[in-house]
């Protein structure tokens, strides 16, 4: 076991892993935030997104103890100051951007990282940023809808499924 | 996966001292590692990360050679855009997410037969550089998941001349998104180099014909006619031998439409 700290949502944490202890085991089982979800454990699904020093990696691919030190941001720390859904978040309830949830942490991910980079996307830049994450339910319509609606622009053409 | 010691060195005489020991073993943006070890199909006793090593991060390019840290990520490359075929090959790796893990060194030192960054450093004639010595692309490809490696031995920079034109092109397995095939065609001044990634099984080689073509005649109806040899191509369920060889083929022209 070994000592690692790092600073979660702007707090800072510190427990005993091992080695073989994923980013997201460490997150969901010691620290119980539970809002960063395991869906394949093959880094290819994307429930598991979260933004590790301001940039998006999948923590079923990454070991905690390579994040010893970093920061660290979770759908648990993305609403607002006063407990009220922020931008991206209403956007999905508003275009019904979610059906079972299941992905919807890892999208909100996506989303804030492709926005931070790019105020603006265009519809495909949208599309080809959430490469990494699978929806079940949605068939992604109303997702590309939220994040476009989200990002100031006017989505009254874009077809709702 | 089974338990091992984790340790992350500062810099590269750290890590091969902590990669000295039996059992050990060099991990990159464990983009690939660690799904091999959740699968127990690796186990190693250490794992050495090279991702806080900064003198194997980032990317120079001065005069006509771009120099990528063995340790920089597919999106830092990306980012960086030395040269077209380069810029659209890191930024068309797996996922954004991936690409913010993923390192070049760790794509080459794996020489996985359907990754891309194989037909970079080969279609450019790369110096793959480690921490004893500089090994021609040429040289360095050896067969899938074979290079000239030593058990020892890290990747801390590959450096690329920089073509005039290039262009990447890949044909992505629906379901992985890995390189059913992928073409990647560069062009200089004393000629053309054409690299093919996913395609055969010994891993990434060069379409030696295409190039000696091309090379007087850059144009992708110059190898319309031409025909690939089939027969040491990867045959499954999601393309037989003559499939890929056909592929092979067409890509190449797109890459050389789209470069031209």
């Amino acid at each position: 076991m070994q000592n690692i700290s790092m600073t979660i949502n702007g707090k800072p944490v510190s427990g005993d892993v091992e080695g073989r202890t994923l980013l997201v085991e460490f997150l969901r089982n010691d620290l119980h935030l539970t809002g960063t979800h395991v869906g394949c454990d093959t880094s290819q699904c994307g429930a598991c997104a979260i933004h590790v020093n301001g940039i998006i990696v999948k923590s079923c691919t990454m070991f905690a103890a390579d994040a010893d030190g970093a920061l660290v941001d979770t759908i648990e720390g993305q609403a607002n100051a006063d407990g009220s859904l922020n931008k991206i978040q209403q956007a999905f309830q508003d275009h019904h951007g979610l059906q079972c949830g299941f992905c919807t942490p890892g999208m909100v991910m996506a989303a804030a990282d492709l926005l931070k980079n790019n105020p603006t996307p265009t519809e495909a830049e949208v599309r080809h940023h959430l490469d990494g994450n699978i929806c079940r339910c949605t068939g992604y319509h109303n997702i590309i809808k939220a994040i476009m609606a989200a990002s100031g622009q006017d989505v009254s053409a874009i077809a709702a499924e | 996966m089974y338990n091992f010691d984790f340790v992350k060195p500062l810099n590269v005489a750290d890590a091969l001292v902590a990669l000295a020991s039996e059992e050990a073993q060099a991990l990159g943006g464990g983009q690939t590692l660690i799904p091999t070890m959740k699968q127990r199909l690796a186990s190693p006793e250490k794992l050495v990360s090279l991702s806080g090593i900064s003198e194997m991060q980032g990317v120079d390019i001065s005069g006509n050679i771009v120099t990528i840290g063995g340790a920089t990520t597919h999106a830092n490359v990306a980012l960086a855009g030395a040269f077209e075929g380069l810029t659209g090959l890191a930024g068309g790796i797996g996922d954004p997410a991936v690409r913010n893990r993923g390192t070049i060194g760790g794509s080459l030192a794996n020489n996985d037969p359907a990754a891309c960054y194989p037909a970079a450093a080969l279609a450019t004639g790369a110096t793959i550089v480690t921490n004893d010595r500089e090994i021609d692309a040429d040289d360095y490809f050896q067969g899938m998941f074979t290079t000239a490696l030593e058990d020892v031995e890290i990747i801390t920079a590959v450096r690329m001349p920089i073509p005039q034109v290039s262009n990447y092109q890949k044909f992505e397995q629906p379901a992985s998104r890995f390189a059913l095939v992928g073409v990647f065609v560069a062009k200089y001044a004393d000629g053309v180099r054409v690299a093919v990634t996913g395609a055969s099984e010994n891993g990434v080689f060069r379409w030696s014909e295409a190039e000696g073509v091309l090379s007087t005649n850059f144009s992708a109806d110059a190898i319309l006619g031409m025909s690939v040899d089939s027969s040491e191509m990867i045959s499954d369920l999601h393309g037989t031998k003559e499939y890929r060889a056909n592929l092979v083929r067409v890509l190449t022209g797109r890459a050389v439409s789209s470069a031209s």
